[in-house]
């Protein structure tokens, strides 16, 4: 197998290298990917939807359809993760292990036995369970909010310099997904619950697919975002630039939900207890 | 040999490309593993991204965002040549995302394997499934 794949390998190669010749050569201004459509672009990106950054006119204006399904993607992997690990009725051991919070004492029940007081003083653990190192865990908790206030900003300010819904929400995620990482899994779906996961993923594209149709009622063309300029009352080329506002934080709301979701359903393989 | 080394230097990007994707092909067909072969996959759109960024380069060229984009001086003539190719960053934008989407599947389908043979060598797989 191996000569076989490194035959393919060097064959398939030296057809890329062959082709590789009548390719452009490096930055040159006149390559065909640089003279069709994307003059038109950068020069009417400020005229027709008051965007600087062209990138995010160009990804949820000019080629919005696209992005679109590009979300529907993303929530259909999620779903596809959670479809295939997701385990819901799983053996029921015999003991379970609860934790005193404040002083470290570790409780062992028998099955069908409950915590006699509040469950706020006691948190569920498991039988591999090892404490998070105190420097991670104080380090992490600082960093967090920091994380998330730069992904916020990465998503609002994606007119004006590099950023948008993609990149702002896979921030976003990370953030959860550190303090996944950092203490434990159960700590990460206790802030955000699996189900508030599964409902903000549809949320963010609905977001999306409901302004193209809220377009699409207001008498324009689907995702034609000049449309809201008589809800908003702006004029219709800032509409464009509040529309892909709007379709951007359906973005973020999708993607951070997507990366939260396929890691918990990854790292603890679809159980849902302390995960890595 | 002399003529050659021009070229061989005005379209490096392709070469680099082209060795990135056949490392990803490579690992993709021969290794034995199936998280190898996920990682050779990963390699492979690696490859794929790059060439799609490298391509949309111009000499002399900034970043796609208009300069003094906002406020009064926002109407003046703007040069295509001014600024590099932004469609290619779009669609690797996209790409990139949903490339985490596809690995996850991939993990996720991994780890189903892994639960019902133990193993994740082709191989044993392999075996395991023509004596049932």
């Amino acid at each position: 197998m191996k000569i076989i794949g490194f035959i393919i390998t060097v064959l398939t190669g030296a057809f890329l290298v062959y082709a590789a010749a009548d390719f452009p050569a490096w930055a040159d201004p006149n390559s065909p990917a640089s003279t069709y459509l994307s003059p038109h672009y950068i020069e009417k990106t400020m005229d027709e939807t008051s965007v600087p950054n062209i990138v995010t006119s160009l990804l949820a204006d000019y080629r919005g359809f696209d992005t679109m399904f590009e979300t529907t993607v993303i929530l259909s992997a999620g779903i596809v993760c959670f479809i295939l690990l997701r385990i819901f009725r799983r053996k029921k051991s015999e003991t379970r292990h609860y934790r005193h919070v404040l002083t470290g004492v570790t409780v062992e029940l028998k099955k069908g036995r409950k915590i006699p007081v509040s469950s706020t003083d006691f948190e569920r653990i498991d039988d591999l369970w090892t404490p998070p190192d105190l420097i991670i865990k104080t380090g992490c908790r600082l960093m967090i909010p920091f994380i998330q206030l730069f992904a916020l900003y990465v998503i609002a300010h994606g007119h004006h310099s590099p950023g948008g819904g993609f990149q702002g929400g896979v921030i976003l995620g990370a953030s959860i997904i550190l303090l996944a990482i950092s203490h434990d899994l159960r700590t990460a779906t206790k802030r955000m619950r699996e189900k508030v996961v599964a409902i903000l993923c549809a949320v963010g594209v609905f977001i999306y697919a409901g302004t193209g149709a809220l377009c699409l009622l207001l008498g324009h063309n689907f995702l034609d975002y000049s449309a809201l300029a008589s809800v908003l009352h702006v004029d219709p080329i800032t509409a464009r630039s509040h529309g892909i506002l709007i379709v951007e934080i359906g973005v973020g709301i999708a993607v951070m939900t997507t990366m939260i979701w396929i890691y918990n359903n990854i790292s603890s393989a679809g159980k849902y207890n302390q995960g890595l | 040999m002399a003529e050659l080394i021009p070229i061989i230097i005005a379209k490096y990007n392709y070469w680099i490309y082209i060795t990135l994707m056949m490392i990803g092909l490579f690992a993709m067909i021969a290794k034995n593993n199936l998280v190898k072969k996920i990682v050779g996959m990963n390699i492979f759109q690696t490859a794929i991204i790059l060439f799609y960024v490298s391509i949309g380069v111009k000499k002399g060229a900034t970043i796609p965002i208009i300069e003094h984009g906002h406020g009064e001086a926002a109407h003046h003539a703007v040069q295509a040549m001014d600024y590099i190719n932004p469609l290619p960053h779009v669609l690797m934008l996209t790409a990139i995302v949903v490339g985490v989407a596809t690995l996850g599947v991939a993990l996720a389908l991994a780890i189903r394997i892994y639960n019902r043979y133990n193993t994740l060598e082709e191989d044993e797989i392999l075996a395991q499934i023509r004596k049932e």
